[in-house]
């Protein structure tokens, strides 16, 4: 492994949703910082620093990361994702945030992130994904607010929209 | 956004009475923003260029008097502006306001003492929040530990430790009250039936933490602070005070978006007195985001309570009396709002129940554990544990059904609004025909029969019941029953809940909704659009809300914020009333441009018509524009169609009254929960088999949300009843400062409850609402208590439900280890660590024995140390910088050695001080010659440890004491040249492990 002397600033480039970045940082600085603080990034949101949370999971070549267990330099050349890349240009919201949206599956929106990004990630891995493997990702993730009924639905009902089966319900109205 | 029936943002306009927005679930305005990552939370809002960051370096002990601070060197370290001490704050500050009568002093930082573990010692502002947190690990506190008191009711023996001089036996206030008569009714009741309840610690942890940003200007003398606070305003006085500024030179603001705070977040307000002082120390802005180990050690805390509640009981279980002795534990200091917690029910102390005799003693205690604060249910979850265990404890010893016990003592359906015997007027309900509907909807027949069979197959199964009241929209003068009615005529009346709502229009007719509700979640922008829009005709999405609090701007007053469940009952009410002042005036001024008179007019789909004749109308936007245009073209004597502030507090707030009765809420919701818990029978894990919540909420303004609110209440008391506790040792160490340490529940511990619902409108609020948020937090964790004494046939539950503390319910006490093993000698009070194991070096014994006794060796080879001076042959000390888990930090280390035995065996001990913790601990090095110059290494070691450190998990912490020595030896075998790791591959994978864990010595 290459040591980086700690006390200076070193080149880190990577490529976040999409786009390249290209920067310097102390080895220590945490991605969920960087992101943050450096790149204005703040969608991925900072719970607990401690990797339990799973507020701040982004992803990371292709999986789910917890950014706060991340350090910065450690993304180098990787393909980053966070929560600002699931929306469309036209800042139309994808098919799991509408599902959310409809489900009331978040209220202060502080873990919405995180939860986002690990059930992307999931779907991309398993488009088939059923109930029990949704729920075992969402075990990685504290809300405290939602008591996570409705997210459990919202993601059912994504996960139902993308193998096709559009029998979205409407929301109690 | 087709998909919702009803909710075409885009409504042609028309003048037909459509369905009102409220009590419609439409999706939140809030959405598309927090889930696309762009809400604004305070860390996400940019500072002033040049702003400074805050860290705190935090006590390692819960009491104990500080000897010495050195900031020398952290002042000297990079970055920093600034390190400021106690005694700095308290030059720059005034202390908070106590809210009890008594000399004491609450300062936002220790000074002089420390008073729990975590508290503010010192504060370092730097260029950046890693250089500020590198020049804390440089500050040298040093303590002199004093005994800790962690048991309210000890701590009021004579001889407990004092915390306070002002506080004598650590007793802030003792009241007792008397509301009937209840002497002779205990006194000839043939049946007095009691309970003792510890109510444990716990927290509802929001996932966002505290943060502030402060700002100081010395030409205005004025402090502008950005704070996640959420209310009550009352606190801003309070702020003031301290910071010794008038009012209106102290601009507090919140952010748009706040990450949950259940109130939680109201306890940020000591940490705006000190980064407001930090600010002015510096002349710099100063931001601080607190960390979750601060939040969870240090930030605020449920008060934990022990409860003797008797009751005269007659043979048909109807209670007679009640008799309250209630030990309230609010922690080190008592801070602002306290002692609320304990007063916030004291007008429902007789809960769902028709008593009319009852005697209260309340005690308010402090001892060395976090300040107490606002939390979810305030007071509920302690009082409802204590009375619903005892309707459980009534059923049994009549051998009686426990509905039946409930419903004989409910307050009667006809009995409303019902004035308590301690003073609540409880406003609305039928709380039979709520039990009814549960019983039958949610299928108790069923479960009891489930109950049956899975006894009959030898599982553990219980039932248990709760009923509550569900308080809600404080009155600002519970508080004052803490004193008493001669103090209370001295300070003057202090009652009501001012709540307000300012509604605008602007110039091409546009709807604007401002309020001091400051939401952290509570879709109240949504809600708000929707009262709105059904008053003046339009639809959610042309009413744009901001409730975003600016006390510089914004009408408040001291109620204002988001607590005591006020949003739908009060602020949404008071919105409605200031639509309704506006729609009046612009129907006067549309009765003139429609020749028509105002009572003829309506306010719907866009436009403003004549009731006969819709097609005679105007669309809204141009009669609402006509006080910015032609304010002339109004009629005589309506003034401006602008902008309308309503303030509206109800009169039934009254201040308590000379015999002390209070009505200390508003509204008062109806709960009546059920449960059936299987509990396995090795494990004795409880398993929530069939939950039932049946709510009555008066009118339901959004039908998600109310649905949010009680599962987001029910999930946080699933986690009090059965995995969250504050767990301090007997020293005052914190013991749960992770996420790994305090469980919350995730999706996996929370199964289904079955709602209901029943709506009685409450005659008091205007749209018929009671806040729902808190009532879960109240009914579940007993309701769950109650279904494990059942199902264990036990009287003494105790919260959280572990196994661990079920079976000794169940087994009795822990049989003592079998004779011939030793037990070990245990320090009370703080974290054990003890191991051994062996390693090779190759190098003969007395290489080896060299080595350890050499400084310059020793600082090699262990991980993370700066330097070990050797004081005599046999006394050294070392500097030495340990990451275990989050937990990084200097410690200073002083080892003895003894025993020598040069060079088979050598016995150290010593102790570790740094801020982050402390301990001490004993060990012994054998060296043993082995072929081909190798030396078989054997050590074992005993320690103890406390402060910050021991809330880590004792799994982190043995592993990472194995992976340090493992490391010190790995060390030694090179630096003899060989290098044959230690035995086997214990050490090896031990260090793969952990390696992820352990930061030290990086
Ligand atoms: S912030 Fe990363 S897991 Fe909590
Ligand atoms: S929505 Fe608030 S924590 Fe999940």
């Amino acid at each position: 492994m290459t040591r980086m002397a700690a006390e200076q600033r070193h080149r880190i480039r990577f490529t976040l949703n999409g786009e390249a970045v290209d920067r310097a940082c102390e080895p220590r600085m945490l991605l969920t910082d960087f992101l943050r603080h450096e790149i204005g990034a703040t969608g991925t949101h900072v719970g607990c620093e401690h990797g339990v949370c799973g507020a701040c999971t982004v992803n990371v070549d292709g999986r789910p990361a917890r950014a706060c267990l991340t350090l910065t330099l450690q993304v180098e050349g990787s393909e980053v994702r966070t929560v600002e890349s699931l929306a469309d240009r036209q800042g139309r919201l994808g098919l799991l945030q509408s599902a959310f949206r409809r489900h009331h599956a978040l209220q202060c929106g502080f873990c919405t992130p995180g939860i986002l990004m690990s059930l992307d990630a999931l779907f991309a891995r398993r488009a088939n994904a059923d109930e029990a493997e949704i729920r075992d990702v969402l075990t990685g993730h504290l809300c405290r607010c939602t008591g996570y009924a409705p997210i459990v639905r919202a993601a059912l009902e994504a996960a139902a929209e993308l193998r096709g089966e559009t029998n979205r319900e409407a929301v109690d109205a | 956004m087709g998909e919702f029936p009803g909710m075409n943002v885009n409504a042609a306009a028309g003048a037909s009475t459509a369905k009102p927005w409220v009590g419609q679930s439409i999706p939140r305005v809030e959405d598309p923003a927090l889930l696309s990552g762009r809400g604004r939370f305070i860390d996400d809002i940019g500072v002033r260029p040049g702003t400074l960051h805050a860290a705190i370096l935090r006590s390692p002990h819960a009491h104990a008097t500080i000897v010495a601070i050195d900031t020398a060197a952290a002042k000297q370290a990079r970055g920093v502006a600034a390190v400021l001490t106690g005694e700095d704050i308290k030059a720059l500050t005034a202390s908070l306001v106590v809210g009890v009568k008594a000399p004491v002093e609450c300062w936002p930082i220790a000074v002089g003492r420390v008073r729990y573990a975590g508290e503010p010692v010192a504060m370092v502002v730097a260029e950046s929040r890693y250089l500020a947190e590198d020049a804390i690990d440089l500050i040298d506190a040093q303590y002199e530990a004093l005994p800790a008191v962690i048991d309210p009711v000890r701590a009021m023996d004579p001889g407990a430790a004092l915390l306070h001089n002002g506080f004598p036996r650590n007793t802030a206030s003792d009241r007792s009250f008397k509301y009937g008569d209840p002497e002779p009714i205990f006194a000839d009741a043939k049946r007095t039936i009691a309970i003792t309840i510890r109510y444990p610690r716990n927290s509802c942890t929001p996932i966002e933490t505290y943060g502030v940003i402060a700002e100081y200007d010395p030409g205005e003398q004025a402090y502008d602070v950005l704070a996640n606070f959420q209310g009550p305003f009352s606190i801003h006085a309070v702020l003031s005070r301290a910071l010794k500024v008038p009012g209106n030179r102290l601009r507090l603001r919140t952010p748009p978006d706040s990450g949950g705070s259940f109130g939680v977040k109201q306890g940020v307000f000591p940490y705006i007195v000190l980064m407001a002082a930090a600010a002015r120390a510096t002349g710099r802005p100063v931001k601080w985001i607190e960390d979750r180990l601060e939040h969870l050690t240090a930030s605020v805390s449920a008060t934990n309570r022990v409860t003797t509640l008797r009751a005269a009981v007659a043979d048909d279980g109807k209670v007679l009396a009640l008799d309250w002795d209630q030990v309230e534990d609010c922690g080190a200091h008592l801070r602002a709002p306290e002692p609320a917690t304990l007063y916030r029910m004291h007008g429902n102390l007789t809960g769902a129940y028709d008593i009319r005799h009852v005697a209260v003693r309340n005690r308010v205690v402090v001892t060395n554990k976090t300040p107490t604060g606002l939390n979810r249910g305030f007071g509920g979850p302690q009082v409802y544990f204590a009375l619903e265990r005892l309707m459980q404890r009534i059923a049994v010893e009549l051998k009686r059904d426990p509905v039946e016990i409930i419903s004989r003592n409910l307050v009667p359906a006809d009995a409303f609004p019902y004035r308590t015997a301690t003073g609540a007027l409880l406003d609305s309900g039928n709380y039979q025909q709520a039990l009814a509907r549960a019983v039958s909807e949610g299928g108790l027949e069923a479960l009891n029969a489930r109950r049956d069979q899975a006894r009959a197959e030898g599982r553990i199964y219980g039932i248990g019941f709760t009923a509550v009241v569900e308080p809600s929209v404080s009155n600002m003068g519970y508080i004052t029953t803490v004193l008493t009615a001669a103090e209370r005529r001295k300070a003057g009346p202090k009652n009501g809940a001012q709540a307000t709502a300012t509604i605008t229009i602007d110039p091409l007719g546009g709807v604007s909704v401002q309020v001091a509700s400051v939401p952290q979640g509570q879709g109240h922008r949504t809600v708000l659009a929707q009262v709105v829009a059904d008053v003046l005709g339009l639809t959610p999405a042309d009413i744009r809300v901001n409730a975003e609090l600016d006390t510089a701007k914004d009408a408040w007053s001291i109620a204002s914020g988001n607590y005591a469940s006020r949003f739908a009952p009060a602020v949404a009410g008071t919105a409605k009333i200031a639509a309704e002042r506006l729609a009046g005036r612009l129907a006067r001024a549309a009765a003139a441009g429609l020749n028509t008179e105002s009572d003829d007019i309506a306010f719907a789909g866009g436009f403003v018509f004549s009731k006969r004749n819709p097609d005679n109308k105007s669309p809204f936007s141009r009669i609402a524009a006509l006080s910015h245009w032609s304010p002339g073209a109004l009629p005589e004597g309506i003034g401006q169609t602008i902008r309308e502030t309503a303030f509206w507090t109800p009169p039934e707030l009254t201040p308590p009254d000379d015999q002390d009765h209070v009505n200390s809420s508003l509204c008062y919701g109806f709960i009546f929960d059920f449960c059936g818990v299987e509990i396995d029978r090795v494990t004795l894990q409880p398993r929530i088999d069939h939950y039932v919540t049946m709510h009555d909420c008066g009118t339901i303004l959004h039908p998600a949300m109310v649905d949010g609110q009680v599962r987001g209440g029910y999930a946080q008391a699933i986690g009090a009843a059965l995995y969250e506790e504050y767990a301090y040792a007997p020293d005052g160490s914190f013991l749960s400062g992770t996420f790994a340490d305090y469980l919350l529940p995730t999706v996996a511990e929370v199964p289904e409850p079955l709602i209901l619902h029943m709506q009685t409108p409450s005659p008091f609020t205007p749209l018929g609402s009671k806040g729902v948020g808190e009532g879960n937090c109240m009914s579940t964790p007993v309701c769950i208590a109650n279904a494990v004494a059942d199902a264990l046939g036990v009287a003494d539950i105790e919260l959280p439900l572990l196994p661990a503390r079920l079976a000794e319910a169940v087994r009795g006490a822990e049989m003592a280890a079998p004779s011939g093993t030793k037990a070990p000698e245990t320090r009370h009070g703080d974290r054990r660590l003890s191991g051994e194991g062996s390693a090779k070096v190759a190098a003969s014994p007395q290489q080896v024995w060299a080595m350890l006794l050499d400084p310059t060796t020793l600082a090699a080879v262990i991980p993370g140390c700066h330097s070990v001076k050797k004081l005599s042959h046999t006394d050294f000390t070392a500097i030495v910088t340990i990451g275990i888990g989050p937990v990084k930090g200097r410690y200073r280390a002083r080892i003895v050695l003894s025993d020598l035995d040069k060079p088979a065996g050598v016995t150290l001990a010593g102790n570790v001080d740094g801020a982050l913790g402390f301990g001490s601990g004993k060990g012994r090095i054998t060296l043993a010659p082995e072929t081909d110059g190798v030396t078989a290494v054997h050590y074992r070691y005993d320690a103890e440890i406390g402060g910050k450190i021991a809330s880590i998990g004792g799994r982190l912490l043995d592993g990472a004491a194995r992976l340090i020595i493992g490391q010190v030896f790995a060390g030694l075998a090179r630096q003899a040249g060989g290098d044959t790791p230690a035995k086997g591959g214990v050490i090896a994978s031990a260090l793969s492990k952990l390696r992820s864990l352990f930061g030290g010595g990086r």
